[in-house]
């Protein structure tokens, strides 16, 4: 074992050069959002900053900042309810069977595969209706109800594993419905209020459909500020790559402190329970 | 199954269950409404001849639908849509089930190798679109470590059909564009695949491998006869979640590259998006939508209804 393994070895390079493929697009993205403008050219795309330059981290935060703000007025609210509304779902159909529980959860969880395009023409003129269209909540409510599959699937799940004999012992002490959930559940499930609160924080913050459908200009979350950033043709890529880095911070910085977590609401999310 | 019979023998359902089963009503009336409702409603417009500003919900019949399937855009639409799906789906299940491997022969610093691959699934389609852009521009990018070897693609900015032959009003064959948003497709995709994979393997135990290796088996022959079909289930789960990702992408090549010349990476995403609400062919955009869910329900209503027996 001491010797010299040239299996390992190799095993190491497909790695490694697999990662750094995998590690370019971050690498351009960096080293283009610290170069001045000057130095932006399609030939000199891989070059490193003579000097480092924040100025299109400044311009780029001058245009996106009003819809950063809007992201995460979504983002809380609509992480929050919908984890809550999950996990009570979750608590009834593991928890408190009944005849139809595995249909409706079946019900229930389709939503979370259709394509969207299949409910938007009613679902604007909904928010038309209800004078939801182009305003923040509008979104919140749409991120609520889409997100309530996912996240009553990963509570679900989650609950799956908490001993049935724990909760038949509390009714025998005489708990109810919602204390058995309070005094029980909800301390035991702290993980899983992490697991679905990063996820549903991700997929929110990341989402396009919706945002760019049910908002226009100053309502408009993150994402779609960024596209049109993209689009426009006054604004140098400099300033784009800085305004992708700055999009994705929010997500970036929670997966790099709380990876573990966004691995396992990512499994949870596919696996049956 | 010993759950429900126990409680259809008790009869009556305890003042608590029902109390249970009235929190779930407004999470299922909600979905009643807004899932099942709203495609209805949907499936309703795509038959009627609203392709105007003016609502006009009286019946077209199938017209939407048989004006679509003559229509060149949606043609190309459905063939991008079948290479973009299988070229997709089966490089993220290769990558991801490969670095699943690799990772998985206890190296050293197997954790920085697995949060590299990850990262991506972090980011948002939408942020992915505007980078690779960027890298796979012809003139710039990529590009420039190729043209050491004398090989410029011209990677989504290419028109060219492989393998074409006349179809409908269409070239059927492979679009060479739709390669360069397959690449970031899967760079963004591979990680849930090896997430998959890994948890995959974690599962299976060592004495298993060590029987099969007692048994003279090489490290090879342990893969390929133990190890690979033991992960079976794993890679149709990734089968189905990568196919109904792929089947309604819209965000990734709307902010990559749009419809492309002579729509080679057009997709039904993008067309419902832009022919109903930059060109108010509700209609129209309604029949792409349901065309869509069913495409989607053929893999997840089958999934749905095995996981749901699988439980009982």
């Amino acid at each position: 074992m001491a010797t010299f393994n040239i299996g390992k070895l190799f095993k190491y390079l497909i790695l490694s050069v697999l990662a750094i493929i995998f590690l370019m697009p971050i690498y351009v993205i960096i080293v283009t959002s610290l170069k001045p403008l000057s130095e932006v050219s399609l030939e000199s795309m891989w070059a490193l900053p003579t000097a480092i330059d924040f100025s299109s981290y400044a311009e780029a935060f001058q245009q996106l900042a009003p819809n950063f703000m809007n992201s995460i007025y979504l983002v809380i609210p609509a992480t929050l309810i919908s984890a809550l509304l999950g996990a009570m779902n979750g608590y009834v159909l593991s928890k408190w069977r009944f005849r139809g529980a595995n249909t409706i959860f079946t019900f229930i969880l389709f939503g979370m595969f259709i394509p969207y395009q299949s409910i938007l023409i009613p679902l604007i003129q909904f928010l038309r209706t209800v004078d939801l269209y182009n305003t923040i909540p509008g979104l919140i409510l749409v991120h609520v109800v889409y997100g309530l599959p996912i996240t009553t699937l990963m509570f679900r799940n989650f609950y799956a594993n908490i001993p049935d004999t724990m909760i038949e012992a509390a009714k025998i002490d005489g708990a109810s419905f919602l204390g058995i959930f309070r005094h029980i559940i909800v301390p035991l499930s702290i993980t899983g209020f992490v697991v679905v609160a990063i996820w549903q924080f991700t997929n929110i913050w990341n989402e396009f459909l919706f945002a760019v459908t049910i908002t226009t200009s100053d309502q408009q979350p993150i994402m779609v500020a960024l596209q049109n950033l993209s689009g426009s043709q006054i604004v140098q890529w400099n300033v784009q790559m800085a305004g992708a880095l700055l999009a994705a911070l929010p997500t970036l910085l929670v997966y790099i402190f709380l990876g573990k977590y966004f691995v396992r609401g990512l499994l949870a999310g596919s696996v049956k329970g | 199954m010993a759950k429900e019979l126990q409680v259809r023998t008790k009869k009556r359902l305890s003042k608590d269950h029902w109390t249970a089963i009235a929190f779930l009503i407004p999470s299922f009336l909600l979905i009643l409404v807004f899932v099942y409702g709203f495609i209805g409603w949907t499936g309703y417009v795509s038959l009627s001849n609203y392709n105007s500003l003016v609502p006009d919900f009286s019946f077209a019949g199938l017209k939407n639908y048989i004006y679509l399937f003559q229509d060149f855009r949606f043609q190309a639409d459905l063939r991008n849509t079948l290479f973009f799906t299988i070229l997709f789906i089966g490089l993220v299940i290769v990558l991801g089930m490969g670095i699943a491997v690799l990772i998985d022969q206890k190296l050293k610093g197997e954790s920085i190798f697995r949060n590299i691959f990850l990262f991506p699934m972090a980011l948002s389609f939408v942020v992915t679109g505007v980078v690779w852009q960027w890298l796979l521009n012809p003139s710039t990018g990529f590009n420039q470590f190729l043209s050491v070897f004398g090989i410029q693609p011209k990677w989504y900015t290419d028109t060219n059909i492989l393998a074409g032959f006349e179809w409908g009003s269409i070239e059927f064959g492979l679009p060479v564009a739709i390669i360069a948003v397959v690449i970031a497709a899967v760079w963004q995709m591979t990680g849930f695949s090896l997430a998959m994979y890994l948890a995959g393997l974690r599962g299976i135990p060592d004495e298993l491998r060590e029987a099969a290796r007692m048994d003279g088996a090489s490290e090879f022959q342990v893969y390929r006869k133990v190890v690979l079909p033991m992960l079976m289930p794993i890679t149709v789960s990734v089968v189905i979640i990568m196919a109904h990702i792929s089947l309604k992408i819209f965000d990734l090549i709307y902010a990559m590259t749009g419809s492309g010349a002579n729509f080679v990476t057009d997709v039904p995403g993008v067309y419902m998006f832009e022919t109903t609400f930059r060109g108010n062919y509700y209609a129209n955009g309604a029949a792409i939508a349901i065309i869509m869910l069913l495409l989607v329900a053929v893999f997840i209503v089958p999934y749905l209804w095995s996981n749901r027996k699988g439980e009982q």
